[in-house]
């Protein structure tokens, strides 16, 4: 779709008066750019990163705004914190705002522990600075007459490359240094200091749900992030993490009996919680040791309301630990749900078999695989492939006659 | 509206049977498709409809309905659509708060016991209602989605059923309109507890047409999405009695085929 010879003479500003050809570049799209974001490629939605760039590919590129994402956390609660702190840094790196609610160990310590990015540009911000935008007006652009393709084009930034880019990677041996993390702006939420306040209400929710989903909206409120008010002018993405919501320090006793008193505490928080979120420009991260909830149903439900849900299974303690298969690696991850937001179809994975590795410097999701059977029968398809795909695309040198 | 759909079913917008309860169940699947299939179905048919969405929002119907071809906004605004968005009011039901004025139809999160009478009376309000002034549409229609997160939010399973057979009876039996609802269930047969379990019962007991919707039951494939089990309970209009049919779907970006069961492109 080249343009016809005789525009080239003309200048660029008479070329797009006179709509030469119908290949125009846009000058500026009507979305919103927020460093940090990047749109689906699927539906258009708004998608952050969660900080680990294999589990953003399984998720069909990243978080949508306005979504939960359920972990489910394995044993010893070691892989679903980590996944916890990544999806923390990456608000850190990208310049998101952070809200932190957690019962086990105060936010800031939680905070402390994040790991180091590894990039020689992450630009230490200081207070002073205002944040750039993005995307700004093209006018003192001089008109180009050769290169008059690229007019349109934003101009290059050198300076807080990092912000604009989607996904990073982090070094787990190093932690975070202070003047990145002090950098972030964040709210936190520990729910010792809560006390519970006397109410007559006779409602199936616990009081802590009830004062965390209330601190959560008033801080979408005060920072500006609530799609209904006028948004400021500088947007800006709220990254929600509520670890181990469920366990007995909540004072919840879903884990703790078979038929717990407080059965529909958690489910209602959830609804909430996704109410608030569908309505303002945030992501949640929500971890729940599901392997002490018993009732299999209720975990369904917890599902169901949340968006995204994935569970780690890791191998440390269990049998499976030596067994040679998974030598490789350190647990197995299940993706339980992926969403259908704005769209009939979702981005289901394409296998469901997935296990994953902590390296220092990458946290790896892989397609469980078994390695290449070098005996007589070589003609055997290997377990990770599975026999639908198989059909699909069956290529000719399986088979063997 | 999915026209492959429409000729399993026998229904066009055009002759509606009216009077009909159809119930939605998936197991360990995502049976919402459908309830986007109805609700540009019953638009399309010019009927009444009153939507109560309870898990998603408004723009993610709208989203989809506009790539079926039925724009939600300009049916809200000629009166042929109410739509309750049961995040948006829940809200200020669940965080109290003195000055804002909540939709009363959603109250029952305050006191999830008390049962779901506030609901059913939003929901009569918006089907009885008399459209002196504005065109005339057809039988009301309501589709709910989905009635399993109402158990989710604390209702007891009699409540939900009492709640159903109210809409049955004045939607479908009163105003001989139609009745679409939605339930979902995750696990597998043996786990359910006994609520969802009763729930489901109950409601294909009311139901005249149930679809059911279902992984494939040899496992998971990328290209076919599930499988889709039609009952009907009563003989149909031409005398023929087919009680049961099968049918493997995939979900495509605007629409969905349907082909019966092993004949998917992928296989063949």
């Amino acid at each position: 779709m080249a343009a016809p010879v005789s525009s080239v003479d003309k200048t660029p500003a008479e070329c797009s008066a006179l709509n030469v050809t119908s290949f125009q570049k846009k000058t500026r799209s009507k979305s919103i750019s927020i460093p940090g974001t990047r749109p689906s490629v699927q539906n258009g939605q708004l998608l952050v990163s969660s900080g680990v760039t294999s589990l953003d590919y399984l998720l069909g590129g990243g978080l949508a705004v306005g979504t939960v994402l359920l972990i489910e956390e394995d044993r010893y609660d070691s892989f679903s914190r980590m996944i916890f702190k990544y999806f923390l840094a990456e608000g850190v790196v990208c310049r998101h705002e952070l809200f932190v609610a957690a019962t086990q160990d105060d936010p800031d310590d939680i905070l402390q522990e994040l790991p180091a990015p590894i990039l020689d540009d992450v630009a230490i911000h200081r207070p002073g600075d205002q944040p750039r935008m993005s995307c700004e007006p093209q006018d003192t652009l001089d008109a180009m007459k050769i290169a008059w393709r690229y007019q349109n084009l934003p101009k290059v930034q050198s300076a807080l490359a990092s912000s604009s880019r989607f996904g990073h990677y982090y070094d787990v041996s190093k932690i975070m240094e202070p003047e990145i993390r002090q950098a972030a702006k964040w709210h936190r939420f520990y729910h010792p200091e809560h006390p519970p306040l006397s109410s007559g209400t006779h409602s199936p929710k616990l009081e802590s749900y009830s004062a965390l989903l209330k601190s959560l909206r008033e801080v979408i409120r005060r920072e500006g992030f609530d799609l209904n008010a006028p948004l400021p002018k500088s947007r800006n993405i709220l990254r929600v993490g509520l670890h181990s919501l469920g366990s007995a320090l909540w004072g919840d006793d879903l884990c703790c009996h078979d038929n717990p008193k407080n059965v529909h505490a958690l489910t209602s928080f959830l609804y909430g919680l996704r109410a608030l979120l569908r309505s303002s420009l945030a992501v949640a991260v929500v971890t729940v040791p599901s392997h002490l909830i018993q009732d299999r149903a209720l975990m369904g439900s917890i599902t169901r309301l949340c968006d995204n849900a994935i569970a780690l299974e890791s191998f440390k303690g269990s049998e499976r630990e030596t067994n040679p298969l998974y030598k490789d690696y350190h647990g197995l991850l299940h993706v339980r749900q992926v969403p259908r937001l704005n769209c009939l179809a979702s981005q289901l994975p394409d296998h469901k078999d997935l296990a994953f590795k902590l390296k220092r410097k990458q946290f790896t999701i892989e397609r469980l695989h078994l390695p290449p059977d070098l005996s007589e029968t070589v003609s055997r398809v290997g377990k990770g492939e599975s026999a639908a795909a198989a059909c699909a695309s069956s290529s000719a040198k399986h088979l063997d006659f | 509206m999915f026209t492959e759909l429409n000729s399993i079913l026998n229904a066009s917008p055009e002759s509606l049977t009216p009077g009909e309860f159809i119930l939605l169940s998936d197991r360990q699947s995502d049976a919402s498709f459908l309830i986007h299939h109805f609700l540009s179905f019953y638009l399309k048919a010019r009927c009444k409809v009153c939507f109560v969405a309870l898990v998603q929002s408004f723009s993610h119907y709208n989203a989809v309905s506009q790539r079926l071809g039925i724009s939600l906004t300009q049916a809200k605004e000629k009166g042929q659509l109410t739509f309750l968005e049961g995040l948006k009011e829940s809200l200020s039901v669940l965080i109290p708060q003195e000055e804002n004025a909540e939709n009363q139809a959603m109250s029952f999160l305050r006191d999830p016991a008390a049962g779901l009478r506030s609901l059913y009376e939003f929901i009569q309000s918006s089907v009885v209602e008399s459209n002196g002034s504005g065109e005339q549409w057809g039988p009301p229609v309501l589709l709910m989605d989905d009635v399993s997160v109402l158990l989710s939010l604390g209702v007891h399973v009699g409540a939900v059923l009492d709640f159903s057979h109210y809409c049955r009876a004045t939607v479908c039996s009163q105003l001989q309109g139609n009745v679409v609802m939605l339930v979902r269930r995750d696990g597998e047969a043996e786990e359910d507890d006994e609520g969802s379990e009763q729930l489901m019962r109950g409601l294909t007991h009311q139901s005249c047409l149930t679809l059911h919707v279902q992984g494939l039951p040899t496992g998971y494939c990328r290209d076919i999405h599930g499988q889709v089990e039609l009952c009907w309970k009563k003989r149909q209009s031409d005398g023929q009695h087919t009680p049961k049919k099968v049918f493997q779907f995939k979900v495509h970006d605007k629409g969905l085929s349907f082909f019966a069961r092993g004949t998917s492109s992928a296989v063949l």
